[in-house]
């Protein structure tokens, strides 16, 4: 009996024993989902494979900012111009979501009754009512603003509609390319003059005006050399002509109410996540710095922020995951994205679910994953390090 | 492993509930029927909550066949989008939902249209304040366009072989499409001609709007069960070949009793009195009786829920009888 026994009693083996279990069973459960549904599409003559990525798409996307689209591209062009719109909501939520969040969250601790009460209803309030429903208020509101015949004007070259906000389009003439490479240059001698006036007041205890420095470098050198070379920029301003506004630019109301639902929502999140990082340092730190005199700004900026940003940036990480994927919801108000183009409409049109999913669920796990990976690489850069 | 591999498909097959839809709905004791979100005069919840309209008389027809009871029926709405899938899955046993017959969706889908109820065509509907008169005259419009809909791909071709453009603005439902198209957001709201009469039927003020007078495509539009089971394909597809062959035959819901002490052959057929249809198709001897009498013919149906006395104010056009000009057609029955 004993010696049966023996392999169990051994550590090693067990732990072998019952990982290669969990694992066997795992790929038998596998292997059972995909023949399964193998055997069943096969059953039903629904049509399998990649092919149908090289077909022509048959519908048109109005909403395409980043690439031309017409009804005989293809459904892999769908999936290209829906990764382009997924992502631009993302991003511009996610830098507005931070800001916005930054300055509740900091609002929200100040000693102002009044202004703190309000953060505090903004934040119950977008925290606890479902994001679709915001999504679908905001468009709901847009789409009764004014006819485009009756557009709103503003400064006499904005037009607000319930098309959209249409604003004058920028066209850089032949000169512009020196004032791009002028700003390029300013950014990169702004960035180096800050980490040499940040060595030298370490060594010296100098300070250099670093601010003011780089907003002459990056503002006012290249607005000389734009007025030297004659003004090199027009603008196409939009014109009502028959049905719509032709020319311009033009930010669809689908693509606001996207980006005003996800940004005020998460910032909420990102609000209380901010407050918890600053209360997370101790009084002590405050009033120390304080003692020795530091302005409250300086407190703030150089003491406290600093030392919060530990605390702040790995559930931010999770926000800015959980904005991206509520994206996903812009299919509510026909906002053109991954989900709403691909994985929707092709995948209604082809018939092919599983592929459609498949690569949809595949892009989002890729974005998330280089969203952690970036921020992970940030937030290891403001740990503590010890010495 | 090949033994492995055909454990596995027998598993599967008894997972895949749809051997036998008929034996399933039987069991069950009423119908899943998939119909849409709401399309006045097709199937919508009418005053009283009951579903009505021509798809849902399509359902119930179906319901009558099997249980002899038209309340055997429970409607489960679908989306453009989500119709096929419910479908596929068995969520539904049938669709009647106004569905275009395509070749892609008949073979490559794996469904199997067992008729046409409804004869339809793409338009437009546009603002009479627009003053347009052509689809051709739409150039530059925004244009509202349920997705995932054959209407999508047909737009898209009109737009391209008349050298125009257009902004597609993609909605998911009916109602969606009415909301934006009433608020201005799109110029011009395309789809089936009939759910174009049927939206405008539900504005506040219909003759704000009008139907632009080109038809873009052929849209056949008919009930639709999962491709590979023909005892159940047969049964619906019978359902609504008897209300067509019921009117060719004169036979409505008021004489049906009469007409069972009739002396012509195709109609004690029909009615059950001769023959064993219903054994054929493993349902009561009465069955088609009972559609009659409980549903009404084809005619019945169009004129209570489409027809010109109704707010969608339809005229018959193709969908009258092939002897009466128009295209609808069912085969004999013997």
């Amino acid at each position: 009996m004993r010696s049966n026994l023996g392999f169990f009693s051994d550590e090693k083996f067990r732990s072998i024993f019952f990982q290669t279990l969990v694992v066997g069973l795992f790929a038998l459960g596998l292997f059972f989902v995909i023949s399964t549904t193998s055997y069943n599409l096969e059953k039903r003559n629904i049509a399998t494979g990649w092919s149908f990525l090289q077909n022509p798409a048959g519908f048109d996307i109005s909403f395409s900012p980043f690439l031309e689209f017409k009804s005989t591209d293809t459904h892999l062009k769908v999936y290209f111009v829906g990764v382009l719109n997924t992502l631009l909501v993302s991003i511009t939520g996610c830098i507005a979501a931070t800001i916005l969040g930054f300055i509740l969250g900091i609002v929200r601790l100040s000693s102002n009754w009044l202004l703190s009460r309000l953060v505090y209803i903004y934040v119950e309030f977008s925290r606890n009512v479902p994001l679709l429903l915001q999504i679908i208020l905001w468009y709901s509101i847009l789409i009764q603003l004014p006819r485009v015949k009756q557009s709103l004007q503003v400064l006499d070259v904005f037009y607000i509609s319930n098309r959209g906000l249409y604003s004058p389009r920028p066209i850089f003439e032949s000169g512009f390319s020196y004032v791009s490479i002028a700003i390029v240059l300013a950014l990169i001698s702004s960035f180096l003059i800050n980490r040499w006036a940040k060595k030298r007041q370490d060594k010296t205890g100098q300070q250099f005006p670093v601010f003011s420095s780089s907003i002459g470098l990056i503002f006012i050198v290249p607005l000389i050399l734009f007025f030297i070379l004659g003004s090199p920029l027009s603008f196409e301003h939009p014109e009502l002509k028959g049905f719509n506004f032709k020319g311009g630019l033009v930010i669809r109301p689908e693509f606001i109410a996207m980006f005003l639902a996800l940004s005020i929502y998460t910032a909420a999140f990102i609000s209380e996540i901010v407050r918890a990082g600053i209360m997370s340092v101790s009084k002590g730190q405050r009033e120390a710095s304080a003692a020795i005199g530091l302005k409250q700004t300086w407190i703030m900026r150089l003491i406290i922020i600093p030392q919060a940003l530990r605390v702040i940036v790995p559930p931010l990480t999770s926000q800015y995951l959980n904005l991206t994927k509520n994206s996903s919801l812009g299919i509510a108000v026909g906002y053109a994205d991954l989900v709403h183009g691909f994985g929707g409409i092709s995948l209604n049109q082809t018939g092919q679910a599983i592929e459609c999913m498949a690569i949809v669920m595949a892009t989002y796990l890729s974005i998330s994953l280089t969203i952690s990976f970036f921020m992970n690489i940030y937030n290891r850069s403001i740990q503590f390090k010890e010495k | 492993m090949k033994k492995l591999l055909s454990i596995f498909a027998v598993v599967a097959f008894a997972f895949s509930a749809h051997a036998g839809t008929l034996d399933d709905v039987k069991n069950r004791g009423f119908l899943k029927c998939g119909v849409t979100t709401g399309l006045a005069g097709f199937a919508a919840p009418d005053d009283s909550g009951e579903w009505a309209g021509l798809d849902a008389d399509m359902c119930r027809a179906v319901a009558v066949a099997v249980f002899g009871d038209r309340s055997k029926v429970e409607f489960i709405t679908t989306t453009g989008k989500s119709r096929f899938p419910t479908l596929a899955s068995g969520e539904v046993d049938m669709l009647a939902r106004n569905t275009t017959w395509t070749i892609s969706r008949d073979v490559n889908l794996g469904f199997e249209f067992v008729g046409v109820n409804f004869y339809d065509g793409q338009g437009f509907m546009v603002p009479s304040a627009l003053g347009v008169s052509s689809a051709t005259e739409l150039d530059g419009a925004t244009v509202c366009i349920q997705t995932g809909t054959t209407t999508e791909l047909n737009l898209a071709d009109f737009f391209r072989l008349n050298g125009i453009s257009y902004e597609a603005l993609p909605i998911e439902t009916n109602d969606e499409g009415k909301e934006n198209l009433f608020a201005g957001r799109c110029d011009v709201y395309t789809t089936d001609a009939s759910g174009l009469s049927s939206t405008r039927a539900a504005a506040s003020n219909p003759d704000k709007w009008v139907v632009l007078p080109e038809i873009i495509s052929k849209e056949p539009l008919g009930p639709l069960v999962r491709h590979g089971d023909h005892q159940w394909g047969d049964v619906v597809r019978w359902s609504l070949n008897a209300m067509i062959i019921a009117e060719e035959l004169g036979i409505t819901s008021e004489n049906v009793d009469a007409q069972t002490s009739s002396n012509v052959p195709e109609v004690l057929r029909l009615l059950g009195v001769e023959g064993n249809y219903g054994e054929m198709l493993e349902l009561s001897n009465d069955w088609a009786y009972q559609i009659i009498k409980q549903i009404g013919n084809y005619s019945e149906s169009y004129e209570a829920n489409v027809g010109p006395d109704t707010p969608l104010e339809i005229a018959r056009g193709l969908n009258a009888l092939w002897t009466q000009g128009g295209i609808l057609y069912a085969p004999p029955f013997r």
